[in-house]
């Protein structure tokens, strides 16, 4: 499963600069608010859920390099924020939906967690 | 080409010969990849096929739509021929596009075999002109199909991949140890991190993997050592007064990192060690820090930690991860 298809199907806002989503394929998800628990359970190559939409967690992302971040319930990062995630090679993509549907849905289109 | 014993030649490549100084100046890398690569490293796994009774403009479309110049013909998974657009031209030319694949495929079967070289698959291009060749297993099966353009594109990125390599050696930490003689060499990165500073939160820790990368540390070393240095900078970022100094000690056998500064200083190390515990305030855990897991982090992805304190003066924190002693030893067996 690509992240343009994850893109495509669950309908995310690209907020970094457009890359070749079609070469990007997330191994599995993590989901939490919490930058260390982040940093405990996602592993190289997981999508993010999160609700958090400032600075840090563009270094976050960084260090752990995960595929992509997903910002949900419309939570707006910062032009910093967005700045940093281009330099670093971060996407950070956004959605009105719930961090919970959000979940739901990649579980369903067999993101899971290894 | 099914089963046989392979020549000398193929067995032991260039190697089979004496070669002396001077020849082996001469021999190119795409020479020596020539007879490296594989043709199943380089070859299309995942191919579109037709079959012998499809009609002629139906493989037209797959063609067209596909941007191939050709595919093999399957019959029951056996491959039975090779239809290209050179077989359709001339379908074209006597107006038979609902001729069945069949009758305009090329049945004279050349193949390679997957585990064969691309020495030997250039060879075969050569030998039969065509344009494509199909590609099979020990066991006759087809698993690809090979072009020219697909070696082509196997020897760039081989040749990249040697780039790189050569990019990290050059820069790698052993050769540092190696070159520089002293009863004990270290390398040392220093860091001055500011209390409150949550804007450039993070940059020291990435700053210290992409270093490690370079040095050519192991990436999962790499890994560990910048999570556990985030969880380190962020500390100093969010409790201390003044802020402090991140330094990160490299040597060949291990990575020694710490962090000092100069107050408040922690009143009970057993009660930080749990997970949970956080005296972050309501404000920063807004922002997802506090969580209580910092100093668990750290113990996960470390060797050694250890933790001294003094209210009032201050708190230093060392983390060591060993390297294993074959680390520095190059491997190229790719």
């Amino acid at each position: 499963m690509s992240l343009q298809q994850i893109i495509e199907h669950l309908e995310l806002t690209v907020l970094t600069e457009p890359r070749d989503f079609a070469s990007v394929h997330p191994a599995g998800g993590y989901t939490s608010d919490l930058l260390s628990c982040v940093m405990a359970g996602a592993k190289g190559n997981y999508l993010w859920i999160t609700l958090q939409a400032h600075l840090n967690i563009v270094a976050v992302a960084a260090l752990l390099e995960v595929a992509a971040i997903i910002i949900t319930e419309n939570a707006q990062p910062d032009p910093a924020t967005i700045a940093k995630a281009n330099e670093q090679g971060i996407i950070l993509l956004s959605t009105p939906k719930t961090t919970y549907e959000i979940d739901g849905k990649l579980w369903e289109m067999g993101i899971r967690t290894q | 080409m099914t089963s046989r014993t392979p020549t000398e030649q193929e067995i032991y490549g260039r190697r089979g010969r004496l070669i002396t100084d001077h020849d082996a100046n001469k021999i190119s890398r795409i020479e020596e990849l020539a007879y490296e690569l594989k043709v199943h490293d380089v070859m299309t796994a995942d191919m579109h096929t037709a079959s012998p009774d499809m009609l002629m403009s139906e493989v037209l479309d797959i063609l067209r739509i596909n941007r191939i110049s050709g595919v093999p013909v399957l019959q029951d998974g056996q491959m039975v021929g090779i239809l290209s657009l050179e077989d359709i031209v001339r379908a074209m030319q006597k107006n038979e596009l609902s001729a069945p694949v069949s009758q305009y495929m090329t049945r004279s079967l050349i193949t390679v075999a997957g585990y064969d070289t691309i020495i030997k698959a250039l060879q075969a291009f050569t030998d039969s002109r065509l344009g494509r060749l199909p590609v099979i297993d020990e066991n006759n099966k087809l698993v690809g199909v090979i072009t020219k353009g697909d070696i082509t594109r196997g020897f760039l990125t081989a040749l990249q991949r040697d780039y790189k390599e050569e990019e990290v050696r050059r820069y790698r930490a052993s050769h540092l140890f190696e070159d520089i003689i002293s009863d004990r060499t270290t390398l040392v990165l220093r860091y001055n991190i500011k209390a409150h500073d949550f804007i450039r939160g993070g940059n020291a820790s990435s700053h210290i993997k992409r270093a490690l990368l370079r040095l050519g540390a192991d990436p999962q070393v790499a890994r560990r050592c910048g999570i556990a240095v985030y969880e380190a900078e962020m500390n100093l970022i969010i409790h201390t007064k003044h802020g402090g100094i991140l330094k990160l000690e490299m040597e060949p056998h291990r990575i020694t990192m710490s962090t000092t500064d100069d107050g408040p200083g922690i009143p009970d190390i057993s009660q930080v060690l749990q997970a949970g515990y956080s005296t972050a305030s309501e404000q920063v855990r807004e922002m997802g820090f506090g969580a209580g897991m910092g100093l668990i982090n750290i113990k996960r992805c470390v060797d050694k930690m250890d933790i001294e304190s003094t209210v009032g003066k201050g708190t230093k924190l060392t983390m060591r991860i060993n390297l294993p002693i074959e680390n520095s030893n190059t491997h190229k067996d790719k």
